[in-house]
């Protein structure tokens, strides 16, 4: 069978970097919404989300690149998922050993790592395309980007929902918590809020291009 | 990224098998592995968890028994399948300072999970810990760790009615500041209606367990680390 | 843990902890597939149906590996069955209703990846639920996920007529209209009498 599935290209800095700002799973490409949402009402939560998802993650794209030759067409996904669902089994054993109270604070949420469409997506698109090195590299700045961007959300509920980051209490005594923020309603409000954020920097700097070529043609 | 152009010959069944049954054999091998591994760990934390939970709620415990509430009484742990899960606690001289009881129910958001200590000696609750629940951040979950709140089940009373069937006072929450007697729970203001709830779980379960409990202290008092 | 009732199951899973709007499951197609009513309904049905497959399916393996003591496998053994339902479901509207199939297009794979699935069967093994109690809490899954996304729908349909600044349109006014969906919902805490 020919090595259809070979890539040339070179591993750069923007294999990292891509995941981090332009193709950030959160923010640009809306995947893997539901823990973004679910397990942000804290920074430690969000942390271990983050840092079990890059596991999962970075495992089952090198394991996917590494078998992307033997795999035919027609069963790629069945097989991605089982991989995927491996390695979620696998971290779900593993924050059991290390942290009952972690486990017990991110719920079903570790397992439902396994449907966290930006997985299976970079399984597909990307880790079954390229060699194991670049996949490995591209999964790691994946799912910083991911983490990141529940950082932002963790960071600003938790600040806001009850005063304190990582525990430590950040006002004084007399702060009255904004508790909505830890509630459900809160983790859309600040996703949406992160949004537009987003959304108007990206205008803003689309404007200041459009105006230069504007200006360099006129 | 290179593109197909050529048409693939289509991939023969077998081939797809062996992919899909080596992919689930790994799998299954990878999986097997880590839970070994990890079995022991895991079970060594939630051993853990439940001592603390055990001996907040028995003051003064420092070891512990596995029994349950079978219909032949109280049976150590390892003896029965089924019947009521118990922990009893014994201090350091090895009488019984009384024992375990997990309770669940629904709060105001979702399933509120306890465990409640009670002591066949004083006929009374002696203390209270929740395990887990889902209350509101900053109200409801004032249950965890309000100190007032908390005293309410240091000797709430839970004498058996003289018939044997069931409480002599079933156990009810008041409103916050309104506890006139011993079998009463003063609910937390502004946290009612999670105040009730474990007001009402607690009753339920002590109408239920602590009849058979007191009429088999005997055999709850034997610490012979069976 | 005392016997739930059948009907406050249900009304707990459609409402009170409404699945996309509590539980913050099912989000991705909640954004993606709420843009017009029509679609959305197709969706919520669909899933409500691969729901209730998965949910008894679920049930079934899981008696099978607790008996064989085989609980590990369990993740693996959900997702393979989720994929499975959502295939047959595929399959089943394609040959007997063909104008569903072809409403739902792409949408139908999608649901596999739908956390609220998944997330179903997970639940439904924690809490313990027998049979029954196992469908009606599918049921109200499905049932409650329908109405989010119906509502969402029917909300972003009349905003597109509204004069809202470019910056927040899209996801992020999505998210917004959520909040306060979610919000609302609070207001069923305690429904059920208890």
């Amino acid at each position: 069978m020919a090595d259809r599935k070979a890539d040339p290209s070179p591993i750069d800095a923007d294999t990292f970097l891509e995941g981090l700002w332009r193709e950030n799973p959160v923010f640009v490409m809306l995947l893997g919404m539901c823990p973004v949402l679910a397990v942000t009402n804290s920074v430690v939560n969000a942390i271990a989300m983050g840092v079990a998802t890059t596991f999962v993650l970075l495992a089952s794209s090198v394991l996917v690149s590494l078998l992307r030759n033997l795999i035919p067409k027609q069963v790629r996904i069945a097989s991605y998922i089982v991989i995927i669902a491996t390695f979620v089994t696998i971290t779900d054993y593993v924050i059991q050993a290390v942290s009952l109270t972690l486990y017990n604070a991110l719920g079903a949420f570790i397992q439902l790592i396994v449907v966290n469409c930006m997985i299976l997506g970079r399984a597909e698109a990307y880790a079954s395309k390229t060699r194991p090195l670049k996949a490995a590299v591209n999964a790691l700045g994946m799912g910083s980007g991911f983490t990141i961007a529940l950082l932002c959300l963790g960071s600003v509920r938790e600040l806001l929902g009850a005063g304190t980051l990582l525990g430590f209490p950040v006002f004084g005594e007399n702060f009255a918590p904004w508790v909505v923020m830890i509630l459900p309603p809160g983790g859309f409000f600040v996703l949406g809020g992160w949004l537009l954020l987003f959304d108007w920097i990206n205008q803003r700097n689309a404007r200041k291009t459009e105006e230069a070529e504007v200006a360099r043609a006129g | 990224m290179t593109t197909d152009v050529q048409t693939q010959p289509s991939t023969p069944g077998t081939a797809m098998i062996l992919t899909l049954g080596g992919i689930a054999m790994l799998a299954g091998l990878l999986v097997v592995l880590v839970y070994h591994l990890t079995m022991p760990f895991i079970e060594a934390n939630r051993q853990a968890a439940l001592e603390r939970a055990v001996f907040d709620v028995l003051p003064g415990a420092a070891t512990r028994r596995d029994l349950r509430l079978t219909e032949e009484g109280v049976v150590p742990a390892a003896q029965a399948d089924g019947g009521r899960r118990l922990y009893a606690g014994y201090n350091a001289d090895g009488g019984l300072v009384g024992v375990a009881i997990p309770a669940a129910g629904q709060g105001y958001q979702d399933t509120i999970r306890i465990l409640y200590g009670y002591d066949p000696g004083c006929e009374c609750i002696i203390g209270m810990a929740v395990l887990g629940h889902k209350e509101t951040p900053g109200l409801g979950d004032k249950i965890v760790d309000d100190e007032d709140f908390h005293a309410n089940f240091d000797g709430l009373q839970a004498e058996v009615a003289p018939d044997g069937d069931g409480l002599r006072h079933p156990i009810k929450t008041v409103k916050s500041g309104e506890k006139d007697d011993p079998w009463e729970i003063d609910a937390i203001s502004g946290a009612t209606i999670s105040s009730r709830a474990i007001g009402k779980m607690m009753n339920q379960s002590a109408q239920a367990l602590i009849p058979a409990l007191k009429a088999n202290a005997d055999q709850l008092r034997q610490n012979d680390g069976g | 843990m005392q016997a739930e009732s059948l009907g406050f199951i249900f009304l707990n899973a459609a409402i009170v902890n409404n699945f996309v709007l509590a539980l913050f499951l099912g989000i991705c197609p909640f954004l993606g597939v709420s843009g017009k009513l029509d679609t959305a309904w197709s969706m919520g049905l669909a899933t409500s149906l691969v729901m209730l497959i998965s949910s008894v399916c679920a049930y079934a393996i899981n008696s099978v590996l607790v008996n064989f003591e085989l609980e590990f496998l369990r993740l693996i053994a959900y997702i393979a069955v989720i994929a499975s339902a959502v295939q047959l479901v595929e399959m089943s509207m394609k040959r007997f209703s063909p104008g569903l199939f072809r409403a739902l297009g792409i949408f139908l794979p999608l649901i596999t990846t739908n956390c609220a699935i998944l997330g179903l069967a997970l639940f439904q093994t924690f809490r313990e639920y027998d049979f029954l109690q196992s469908v009606a809490y599918a049921l109200g899954a499905g049932a409650g996920f329908t109405l989010a996304i119906v509502l969402m729908a029917g909300l972003r349909e009349k905003l597109e007529l509204a004069d809202v600044p470019s910056v927040s349109q899209g996801a992020a006014m999505t998210l917004m209209l959520a909040g306060i969906l979610s919000l609302a919902f609070m207001g069923f805490a305690g429904l059920g009498g208890h």
